[in-house]
């Protein structure tokens, strides 16, 4: 984290690992969408989440992370990221962010989705696809001699242009063996700044995108991250590898119903 | 999961330690302590209380912070 670390190269046999690794994740969070309505309790969901992810022979990466006690991040309205599963039954007209991560053969996939459960507010909505539409624009700038303040640039530029804000606490992040590796890929930047992006670089893109402002407040519990002015906030991620110098996505939402 | 990344904040000197360690408030008013970075150590770069200075604090422990740049 100290910005130490050297970046692990991957090679294309550990890449197609982490693509299974990853398309699990894709796969546990279309599994999980067919649950997602109102009533249904986000400790269910991480049960569900949990026995899907054994049951395809990996291990939930974030049990146990750092002592984060579930499978899967539940992150409901106004909570931005690492909400603790618990008892609360989802409400018509919330949204809840899913963050699921499995450890597959050594290798870690990570990616996250903004649900909507019933029906959600026009201007709640519009929050959701900017910031899934910031997603694949910080992707696009994940290619090869590029720099990581480039994706955070573009993501932030495309966000504030739609008058949303970009939390700066937490980032995405290098992804491999480890579920955290360097660099951090934060979701704001000046062009031209960070490291420079290489083939066989393997990143998690993860966009943070508030309503309100951009300040967050990190609870009680040790864990949950929530926007201060408890508007909404919405979370997307995608895995990344970088080969022939353009990226190439591991995660996938195809599953998502 | 998202990474926690270390946060850049503003402060003022208000004591300095010893070890080129220094008592700062930052501009939310909490009080930690911070050590200068190498890198001014190297340019022999002077703080004395009273100068403002951004920190790079660490997530992990909010009380500890690394001087990285002293405001003119």
């Amino acid at each position: 984290m100290l910005n130490r670390e050297k970046i692990i190269l991957k090679t294309d046999e550990e890449i197609e690992f982490m693509r299974q690794a990853n398309r699990l994740v894709g796969m546990t969070l279309g599994e999980l969408s067919k649950h997602i309505k109102p009533g249904v309790t986000t400790l269910e969901l991480d049960k569900i989440a949990h026995d899907f992810i054994h049951d395809h022979g990996a291990v939930p990466t974030f049990l146990g992370y750092g002592g984060f006690p579930n499978s899967i991040c539940t992150s409901v309205n106004e909570n931005v990221v690492h909400g603790i599963p618990n008892k609360t039954p989802l409400l018509d007209g919330d949204i809840i962010s899913v963050d699921c991560g499995a450890t597959k053969q050594g290798y870690t996939g990570d990616s996250a989705y903004t649900f909507c459960v019933g029906n959600v507010d026009d201007k709640v909505k519009d929050l959701l696809r900017v910031t899934k539409e910031s997603l694949y624009i910080g992707i696009e700038q994940a290619k090869e001699n590029n720099r990581i303040g480039d994706i955070g640039h573009a993501i932030q530029q495309y966000c504030e242009l739609h008058n949303y804000t970009v939390v700066r606490e937490l980032v995405g992040h290098g992804i491999g063996r480890n579920m955290h590796e360097a660099p951090e890929v934060p979701n704001y930047g000046r062009r031209g700044t960070g490291p420079i992006i290489k083939n066989g670089m393997c990143i998690a893109i993860e966009p943070m995108i508030n309503m309100g402002s951009k300040n967050v407040i990190f609870e009680n519990d040790g864990w949950t991250v929530r926007t201060k002015d408890r508007k909404p906030s919405a979370h997307f991620e995608h895995t990344i590898a970088i080969r022939n110098g353009k990226a190439d996505i591991l995660s996938t939402f195809e599953f998502i119903q | 999961m998202a990474k926690q990344s270390a946060i850049e904040q503003d402060g003022t000197i208000i004591e300095a330690l010893s070890n080129a360690m220094f008592r700062v408030e930052l501009e939310n008013g909490h009080e930690v302590t911070a050590h200068i970075s190498g890198k001014m150590r190297m340019h022999y770069i002077r703080i004395l209380p009273g100068d403002r200075v951004r920190l790079e604090m660490s997530p992990y422990d909010l009380s500890k912070g690394r001087i990285t740049f002293r405001y003119k």
